[in-house]
């Protein structure tokens, strides 16, 4: 019968290849994710403080990435630039995609910060990269850092869109699994399982440093 | 020390300081007096280089703040030579403006090395010694929302002084604390402006302390200072009808 029966045995069988899957999932989350975090944090510095003739189109480029779908993205850069593996692609496509997020939240960091630390810091000559490094990014990171955390979430529940560029990472492995077998249930399952356990102690994780972080 | 020439301040139409002449000499300790939106704090934000000036020039010890000499005429300066000139000055804000991501050690050290180049460890020994006027020595270790607002006040305080600038302005210092808590700041000021020649401005509503650290008071309306004079005569005998309203008022 193809449908709900579940085997332990094939559920077994799925675990190397969906941890191979898996591997590439974290990677993929990992390395986008600091594309994302640093990216999305020069873009919101440019916009704050560049000159309109250069925030200007960096803001407009940003806005453009986060209003169009990241698969679309990621096929079109995959066919752009062929000599790059496809992990590549995927890597730097969900970075940049992500950054124009994150560029959102470090933009609502920046302006949370009171406008008195600004003064202060002007008062004590501070030079701009001084403030920017010592008064107001660390505010800021503190701040942004719950949202950050959210958006590393959501990054790593989007990985399975590299699946469209032939990255084989979690879930595409469990489609190939469940293909061979004819019997989706046990690999698929357990691919959200991974996902969950990875997600959740990130969600933990993050909920500390933000303790850790206050002051 | 300090002259404004002819100072203007408008924001759009709305006039703050219109055409100000005044000076301080070097060491004196002036008070701003007067309603609020009469321009006093105004002052102090423009010579912290926080605000623009629409017209005129402010000169500290003869050089121009806001200006700078270029082939003989003077020109609006740029942010270079605003830091030169603005190391010469501190502020201390009605609200402390502590940065809260350092300790109170940090946050006094910060700029004497990054600013002024000093090693850490002399910023810290002197940052000590500060700590210690201020009444705070058991505090260097602590972070501003672990402190009470005297306390950050008094930290905010002893980072100004870290600077060692000429001139230091007080912008309602004492305005946001809950009132059992202004007398240890005002101690602390009371004594700085005694045991040195720094150069001082204060905006303030506490009237016996203008009296006990003035040389100079100035009363201020609607942009124009329109009574000056030692605190004695200013507190006791009062001359303008605006500056014995204003001190019937808030005395």
């Amino acid at each position: 019968m193809i449908g709900g029966d579940w085997s332990w045995e094939r559920a077994y069988e799925a675990i190397p290849l969906l941890w191979d899957g898996f591997k590439i999932t974290l990677l993929a989350t990992l390395l986008g994710f600091l594309i994302a975090a640093a990216l999305g944090l020069v873009i919101a510095i440019i916009r704050e403080t560049a000159p309109r003739l250069i925030a200007t189109p960096v803001r407009a480029a940003s806005e453009f990435v986060r209003l169009t779908p990241l698969v679309v993205q990621l096929l079109f850069a995959y066919s752009l630039l062929p000599q790059f593996s496809a992990l590549q692609i995927g890597v730097t496509v969900l970075g940049i995609h992500y950054s124009s997020y994150m560029a959102e939240v470090y933009r609502g960091g920046i302006e949370a910060v009171p406008k008195g630390q600004w003064e202060a810091a002007r008062a004590l000559s501070l030079p701009p990269h001084r403030t920017w490094r010592a008064v107001i990014l660390p505010q800021v990171i503190r701040s942004s850092l719950p949202a950050l955390g959210n958006n590393a979430v959501s990054m790593f529940k989007d990985t399975p869109f590299l699946f469209t560029i032939t990255v084989v990472e979690l879930v595409s492995a469990a489609q190939q699994f469940g293909a061979a077998k004819f019997q989706y249930l046990e690999a698929i399952t357990l691919a959200g399982l991974f996902f969950l356990l990875a997600s959740y102690p990130t969600s933990v994780f993050i909920r500390r440093l933000e303790k850790r972080l206050a002051y | 020390m300090i002259k404004f020439d002819k100072v203007v301040k408008r924001y759009g139409n709305h006039v703050v300081l219109d055409s100000l002449d005044f000076t301080v000499g070097r060491g004196e300790k002036v008070t701003l007096i007067g309603p609020s939106g009469s321009g006093k704090t105004t002052i102090l934000r423009l010579l912290m280089t926080l605000e623009t000036i629409s017209d005129g020039v402010i000169w500290v010890e003869g050089d121009p703040l806001t200006h700078e000499k270029r082939n003989g005429k003077l020109v609006p300066a740029r942010e270079k030579h605003l830091r030169t000139v603005r190391k010469k000055i501190g502020m201390v804000f009605q609200q402390f403006n502590l940065f809260p991501n350092m300790s109170v050690m940090e946050n006094i050290t910060e700029a004497p090395i990054h600013v002024l180049g000093k090693t850490a460890d002399e910023a810290r020994a002197r940052a000590r010694d500060l700590l210690d006027v201020v009444g705070l020595a058991d505090k260097a270790d602590a972070h501003p929302s672990q402190l009470s607002g005297g306390q950050q006040q008094r930290v905010a305080i002893a980072r100004c002084c870290a600077m060692d600038p000429q001139v230091m302005l007080l912008d309602e210092v004492t305005s946001a604390l809950d009132p059992e808590l202004v007398d240890d700041v005002l101690e602390v000021l009371r004594n700085i402006a005694k045991t040195t020649d720094i150069t001082m401005l204060i905006v303030t509503h506490e009237m016996r302390f203008a009296k006990d650290v003035s040389d100079r008071v100035l009363m201020f309306d609607a942009g124009k200072i329109v009574e000056e004079g030692p605190p004695d005569q200013i507190f006791t005998d009062p001359r303008n009808e605006r500056t014995k309203a204003f001190l019937k008022a808030v005395l």
